[in-house]
């Protein structure tokens, strides 16, 4: 890293102004070499200020504020509204639920898709050849591109009391009463956690994939010759070499699971009793159903400053890792 | 916050030393197969393989069964059933209903400007990062990460106010110039590390040649990452192509929304029965799933981009 910055911009204009720009040179070397460039940040750096700096700002604003939106008067409330929150269990409800959206999200799909990943590309990628697992990876990819509206209605329906194909099928194998899912408190969590799950594996599976596609192949050839078994190469082999990835994958989606919000809306939006609530949904409601607007932003405040701090305590257990693994060498 | 940047920098080593093991492959590699080859029990994990495929895939298959059938067929013979004829209804039904033409056309029309807009914005700020070496490289790349984590209702209520104040509520352009700026905040972090391992001798022999940034821009560097653009468009268009949070909000008339806007608000209609709700589900994934298939790979390539090791 060191070596490169030192030399990209001294060596980059070194030749160039000696060679054809002699005159120009006294007047250049005061100029730090990176200033010619800046004009090329400025369109990047307008357009998020506009669109993110500054209404994010506006948002903490917003939410020292009672304001019922639009043109109605804002009343300035300091941190009433943060403290509200602290009393209010529909808030606290909502970050329980964000733990088991990570459940659903990140724990679960992680570790599926790494025994899958590991078993289509070191099992049946070998014995049945590289198609048949870029085939089976493309299926398990499927559902993440789906618009996650689409797959809400789809399974929306697939859930739904009367009318939907489970509650069909379980009837129709002689199970008088099968449960409402979505519609019931102790299975709409449940129900939205396996959608989630069903939504989130392929990702994993993908990248784990391309991972196992740079460990070098004689590490597993060498365990094998020393009689180590599929299970034993997968624990001493395949986990270490991808940890990297992992946490790639637990980082990008644990945060997707706190952001969690179209797949809530279109599933059951936060219902039976706040059973599915989670936190982006009740900002939403907040700003535009109840219109408080301030305590929907105090809302919004409060999660980004989790999901900062979640990011950053993952990054800073990525960073130990890695330094570890150096330390060891 | 080091090790966003220690990432960049390594991007560029997996690419060393993989081709100087796959050479040495192909000598045992007809040996090792037929070593592989052998026994029952791979035929028992294939099976479960093709188990979880089919677990992953019953949802669509049971909908592309009911979303041919009528109303009557279906209360009569359950979700399970083969349709008996193509009942065609329930697509023109939602079809009509949701204007879908409309709607696909306002999915693409954002979606590709967005992915146009978002990879130029993003090529300019990462030439600035990564071969202009700005100071504080370090601090803008961190910035532009966490501005793509943010959620997005920590800033909607202002954006939502902005667009009203600037006469761009319920319209297209809103979404366009937000996204744009969301897609180029991660399209600037990965194109910045790609960039900060950009040869120097090319740049210094353009220079020699007396080229400016500006052409250097579009002659050197531009031709050299023009594949990993192709990705990040095609990223941004399918990104953009599922949002629902902000159109949600943003849009709110029936001619200016997207399709899973449109399948979504048709949700609480008491009218939509069964085969409808399946064809309407059918239809919407369509164009998805076409794009799916074109770019299958550059997709497996794309998700990976973003955990460059």
């Amino acid at each position: 890293m060191t070596t490169r910055t030192d030399t990209v911009p001294e060596a980059g204009p070194g030749p160039a102004r000696e060679a054809s720009r002699a005159t120009a040179a006294p007047r250049r070397r005061r100029r730090p070499a990176w200033l010619p460039y800046l004009p090329y940040l400025l369109p990047g750096a307008v357009a998020f200020v506009v669109v993110i700096g500054y209404p994010f700002v506006m948002n903490v604003y917003y939410s020292l504020f009672k304001w019922r939106g639009g043109m109605a008067p804002m009343r300035w409330y300091g941190l009433g509204n943060y403290a509200d929150l602290m009393n209010d269990s529909a808030f606290w409800t909502s970050f329980q639920n964000s733990i088991a959206m990570i459940l659903a999200m990140v724990v679960a799909p992680t570790l599926i898709g790494l025994v899958l990943a590991a078993v289509l590309f070191d099992y049946l990628g070998r014995r049945f050849g590289p198609r048949v697992a870029a085939f089976l990876r493309a299926t398990y990819y499927l559902p993440q591109i789906l618009p996650v509206a689409v797959a809400g209605v789809l399974w929306n329906w697939i859930l739904n009391a009367q009318t939907g194909a489970l509650n069909v099928i379980l009837r129709g194998i002689g199970i008088e009463n099968p449960p409402n899912w979505l519609g019931d408190t102790t299975t709409a969590l449940p129900s939205v956690m396996l959608v989630l799950i069903w939504v989130q594996i392929g990702y994993p599976v993908v990248i784990f994939m391309s991972a196992l596609q740079r460990v070098d192949p004689e590490l597993y050839e060498a365990a094998e010759l020393d009689g180590a078994g599929w299970w034993r190469r997968f624990r001493a082999i395949t986990i270490p070499q991808i940890r990297p990835e992992t946490f790639v994958v637990t980082l990008t989606c644990t945060v997707a699971a706190l952001k969690v919000f179209g797949p809530i809306y279109v599933l059951t939006r936060g219902g039976p009793e706040s059973s599915t609530l989670v936190p982006s949904y009740y900002s939403y409601l907040n700003f535009f159903d109840k219109s408080k607007v301030g305590y929907g932003a105090a809302v919004a405040t409060v999660l980004t400053l989790v999901i900062i701090v979640v990011a950053v305590v993952i990054l800073a257990l990525q960073s130990r890792a890695e330094r570890r693994e150096q330390e060891g060498r | 916050m080091s090790t966003v940047t220690t990432t960049p920098t390594a991007g560029g080593t997996p690419a060393e030393p993989a081709p100087s093991s796959g050479s040495r492959r192909p000598l045992r590699a007809t040996r090792q197969d037929e070593r592989y080859r052998r026994g029952v029990g791979r035929w028992f994990v294939l099976a479960a393989a093709i188990l979880v495929a089919l677990l992953m895939l019953s949802p669509f298959v049971i909908m592309v069964l009911n979303a041919f059938k009528s109303p009557a067929e279906y209360s009569q013979d359950g979700p399970l059933s083969i349709p008996k004829e193509l009942y065609l209804e329930g697509v023109q039904n939602f079809w009509t209903r949701t204007n879908f033409p409309q709607k696909l056309w306002n999915s693409v029309f954002i979606s590709a400007l967005v992915a146009v807009f978002g990879t130029l914005l993003s090529l300019l700020s990462a030439y600035a990062i990564g071969v202009g070496r700005i100071k504080g490289r370090l601090w803008i790349v961190t910035l532009f990460l966490v501005a793509n984590m943010l959620p997005q209702e920590a800033l909607i209520y202002p954006l939502f106010d902005m667009a009203q104040k600037v006469g761009l509520s319920n319209s297209q352009w809103s979404i366009i110039i937000i996204f744009t700026v969301i897609q180029a905040a991660f399209g600037t972090y990965l194109l910045a590390s790609v960039l900060g391992t950009f040869p120097p001798a090319l740049l210094e022999a353009a220079q020699l040649d007396g080229a400016g940034r500006w052409r250097i821009l579009w002659q050197v560097v531009y031709p050299i990452v023009k594949p990993t653009l192709g990705v990040l468009m095609i990223f941004f268009f399918i990104w953009t192509w599922n949002e629902f949070f902000i159109p949600l909000v943003m849009l709110t008339t029936n001619d200016t929304q997207t399709i899973p806007i449109a399948l979504a608000s048709l949700q609480g209609d008491r009218m939509m029965d069964a085969p409808t709700t399946n064809a309407g589900a059918l239809v919407s994934l369509i164009p998805a799933l076409i794009f799916f298939l074109i770019f299958q790979r550059t997709l497996t390539r794309g998700v990976t981009a973003g955990a460059v090791k």
